[in-house]
């Protein structure tokens, strides 16, 4: 529990530093054809950098380090879900220029924008919620 | 394409990236779980006994972050240009979208590429894609 707090903290933390909490520097990123900003780049190399070495030893065990159950996703089928969804994501993120973990940190600095944000974005989550549990998922 | 070397800054985003990429090693290893923002949130909408607790620990460290940084240093400038009736109709793309392709920039940008899933590795690239073509559209064609 305090592990995860830490984490978030530190993901958070991350997110500020990096300059992803700043969606004007994030759609400067994405504005390919104008005046671009590749600087987020760096953003998933240095995040990949690290992850490549911690995920690739998570994956040789069984165990958490701390002998807990290791949860890995397990599916690697590309359907039609992931493909509608992430379309539908990069729409979101290309018009406002927040992804889920920035918005909440733009709520932690009292944003309205942000709060605005995520309200809309856990509705959007509920609406997934009724559709599946409709489908009887 | 123009090189926008006014703002290009490699060095904060790579330490901040490090910064994320710790965090997301450290869930792994020591929790043994995926440090999706959306899927963490979405989990919470669904609530399974026992695996909640630490949803809304990590959560509750991603908010107050901001209050932590803002101890040492005062917070860089965040421009949303964006008005509410946009900000209103991306929430609900992004909460949508993130749920039905089970990840966002974090669950499957960061960690599933350093997995080197497949579904990742094509979710990203097609959120990357949309979020392109969108910012072109709004940008230099509408």
């Amino acid at each position: 529990m305090i592990i995860s707090f830490l984490c978030g903290l530190l993901f958070g933390l991350g997110l500020i530093v990096s300059g992803m909490a700043n969606p004007a520097k994030v759609l400067g990123f994405l504005d390919l054809a104008g005046n671009w900003d590749p600087s987020l780049i760096f953003v998933m190399g240095g995040a990949i950098a690290v992850g490549f070495l911690a995920f690739s030893y998570a994956g040789r065990r069984k165990t958490t380090l701390l002998g807990t159950e290791m949860k890995l996703p397990t599916s690697v089928k590309i359907d039609r879900r992931l493909v509608f969804g992430s379309i539908l994501f990069g729409a979101g993120w290309g018009i406002a220029g927040f992804c889920p973990g920035p918005a909440l940190v733009g709520l932690g600095m009292g944003l309205p924008k942000a709060i605005v944000f995520v309200l809309a974005m856990l509705a959007g989550m509920g609406i997934f919620e009724l559709l599946e549990r409709r489908r009887g998922g | 394409m123009v090189i926008d070397s006014l703002n290009f800054t490699p060095w904060s985003p790579l330490l901040g990236g490090v910064l994320i990429g710790t965090a997301a090693a450290l869930l792994i290893l020591l929790n043994g779980r995926i440090a999706g923002i959306s899927g963490v949130i979405g989990g919470l909408l669904r609530p399974v006994q026992g695996d909640i607790l630490w949803r809304v620990t990590f959560v509750a460290g991603l908010i107050l972050a901001p209050l932590v940084y803002g101890v040492f240093y005062a917070w860089p400038h965040a421009r949303i240009d964006a008005d509410y009736g946009v900000l209103i109709a991306a929430g609900l793309l992004v909460g949508v979208g993130t749920r039905y392709g089970s990840g966002c920039t974090s669950g499957h940008g960061v960690c599933g590429i350093s997995r080197l899933s497949p579904r990742s590795i094509a979710a990203t690239a097609i959120f990357m894609a949309t979020g392109f073509v969108g910012v072109y559209l709004i940008r230099h064609v509408l």
